[in-house]
């Protein structure tokens, strides 16, 4: 978590909103940080998480969960977090799972190549909201979107999925969506792009990162816009960061502390 | 070199440079005990083995550093007069070897010799040797047969060798398998992604990367696969190898560009570039303070060098305080002699 970012979106701990789909987007560079901020301040926070984790595996999200202050194996030990780790979980597929154990893979759909619904079944699954803990905010992260594209789920698939998980989350819930999906920009990629034109036209807090359009530079490594879809008033603001090992600070464009 | 990393390098038009560049890697992990796997379509495993190159004992080696060493000091403070910042280089840094981290320079005028070659343990697929030619492809499968058999071969050898800790009597000893890919996704892996702009098989290479990637994330195992994306016609799954790689780096040979006789370039043979780093386990990546890196190719080694330095631009600089800035300015008018007598501030 860090308090710099937590400062300009205006959250904390103590209550975090809900019913928010936030779409974290990246141009050009890794975006990953700020999904390592949501899951470690939702996690503080108390919320109950379902993280499908496509993009790594669990120990890089824990190692760097441990730099931010949280323990993920803890967490999930005590069933804060359920855990789906897409990269071991499509190796079973291909390799050892048997048909039997195959109806337990949330990931099946990619042998059939049908819709995504077992994996919005696991979802459900582990985020209804059972009788005692019903004050608690129940959140569903997803690391990259896009790499559903590359494992030849179709556009329209994933768009028809995201919805099922903001109906059922968002709204029945009352919890929170987080996405990240990966933009490549001059890439020609028209699937990927109008499946982050959909998804930013539905999100209501949208953060975007870019490169520096100057190119790579040792302090400041980008750009983030901050755009906040529910109020129609509201303009994007636009921060530059620097990332340092444990936490990320941002300042106004043009205000990086080499400069000044 | 990252442990459970996929590094793809994209290769340069003739894939000569990245042939080279993928026999450093091998030859590195035959110098350092490590089991090394090599897949290819094209070439026989056997005959990439036979031309690793070979490497220089340690005596030369060491010889050569110290001479580097004792000849820099002297001439370069005498020398640099007007590109003074490079002399706050570190020496050994120009001259760095893609694997000369763990202290070993190969003669690439050599090959390696037969008993070196015979006490490493290699594997191989080879895929004419796998099917046989004429054979008919199932196309209704999710990936080529190809991929998939190269990713069982992989997987399989994981598994036996007990990479992935599962194999509990080699528990003691713990070595590293190194996997070479030689230009993947060119047509004789039976892909058509090279030959159409909208392919049959979308999906079969980043599917078969999404898969090596979980085999490498659970195993002890580093893939370094080269890869012709410039006969790639459909840019998106070039973006998507790359969002599935962890280090991705191009050359750019000038053989036959306008570069060439570009008078910049004219000590090199070529661009290195840097296309992404590796963020595992961490959330900055180890990111070195320059991008721009070129490559030659010398009769005897292939070296990587930085091609200029970055703008000055950070923390440190001499420019923080106005102080320091006169004192810098009496240094360089010291340096530049009568060209810069007097103390004006210059400014850059």
């Amino acid at each position: 978590m860090f308090p710099e970012l937590n400062a300009l979106l205006g959250a904390d701990t103590e209550s975090p909103e809900r019913q928010q789909f936030i779409l974290i987007s990246g141009h050009e560079t890794d975006s990953s940080f700020l999904l390592n901020h949501f899951l470690s301040y939702y996690l503080k926070a108390g919320c109950s998480l379902c993280f499908v984790a496509l993009a790594q595996s669990f120990s890089h999200y824990n190692v760097i969960a441990q730099k931010l202050g949280v323990n993920l194996a803890s967490a999930r030990d005590q069933g804060q977090l359920l855990f789906l780790e897409g990269l071991r979980s499509y190796t079973q597929l291909l390799f050892t799972d048997t048909p039997e154990t195959e109806a337990d893979n949330p990931l099946r759909f990619l042998r059939t190549g049908s819709d995504l619904r077992p994996l919005y079944d696991f979802i459900t699954a582990a985020l209804m909201p059972s009788g005692g803990e019903r004050g608690k905010c129940p959140v569903l992260i997803i690391d990259d979107v896009s790499l559903l594209l590359s494992l030849g789920v179709t556009t329209l698939q994933v768009l028809d999925f995201i919805h099922y998980c903001r109906a059922s989350v968002c709204s029945k819930y009352q919890g929170n969506v987080v996405c990240l999906l990966q933009g490549f920009e001059e890439s020609e990629d028209a699937d990927n792009e109008r499946l982050l034109k959909s998804l930013c036209h539905q999100s209501t807090l949208l953060l975007q990162v870019e490169g520096l359009v100057t190119g790579f530079c040792k302090d400041v490594h980008g750009e983030l816009t901050i755009t906040r879809r529910s109020q129609v008033r509201d303009k994007p603001v636009i921060y530059q960061y620097k990332i340092h090992d444990k936490t990320v600070s941002f300042f106004a464009r043009g205000l990086s502390a080499a400069v000044l | 070199m990252e442990e459970r990393g996929l590094i793809s390098a994209e290769e340069d038009d003739y894939g000569t440079y990245s042939n080279l560049l993928l026999k450093y890697f091998l030859a590195e992990g035959v110098i350092s005990g490590h089991e090394v796997f090599i897949a290819s379509a094209s070439n026989i495993p056997h005959s990439i083995f036979k031309d690793l190159p070979a490497p220089l004992t340690d005596e030369i080696a060491k010889q050569d550093d110290t001479s580097k060493l004792m000849e820099s000091p002297g001439s370069a403070e005498d020398t640099m007069k007007i590109a003074w910042r490079y002399q706050n280089l570190p020496k050994l840094e120009s001259v760095s070897l893609p694997s000369a981290r763990f202290g070993h320079y190969y003669d690439i005028s050599k090959t390696m010799s037969p008993d070196m070659l015979q006490s490493a343990k290699t594997h191989s697929f080879y895929l004419p040797n796998i099917i046989p030619l004429g054979g008919t492809y199932d196309s209704s499968s999710e990936m080529p047969c190809d991929y998939l058999q190269l990713l069982q071969s992989i997987q399989s050898v994981i598994h036996q060798q007990g990479f992935d800790g599962s194999n509990p009597q080699q528990k003691g000893q713990k070595n590293i398998l190194r996997i070479g890919i030689q230009s993947l996704a060119s047509v004789l892996w039976g892909d058509d992604i090279c030959a159409r702009e909208r392919p049959h098989n979308l999906h079969s290479l980043t599917r078969f990367l999404y898969a090596l990637r979980g085999l490498l994330r659970s195993s002890l195992s580093v893939c370094v696969i080269t890869m012709p994306t410039h006969l790639i016609k459909n840019k998106a799954i070039i973006a998507r190898v790359r969002n599935l790689s962890d280090t991705v780096v191009g050359l750019e040979s000038f053989i036959g560009s306008e570069r060439e006789s570009n008078p910049l370039y004219k000590d090199y043979h070529g661009l290195f570039l840097v296309h992404k780093i590796p963020r595992l386990n961490s959330l900055i990546s180890d990111a070195s303070d320059t991008k721009d890196l070129a490559f030659k190719l010398k009769r005897k080694m292939f070296s990587i060098e930085r091609l200029h330095l970055p703008p000055d631009l950070s923390d440190t600089v001499s420019r923080s305080s106005k102080q320091d800035l006169a004192g810098s300015t009496k240094l360089l008018s010291s340096g530049c002699g009568s060209a810069a007598a007097g103390k004006k501030h210059l400014d850059f």
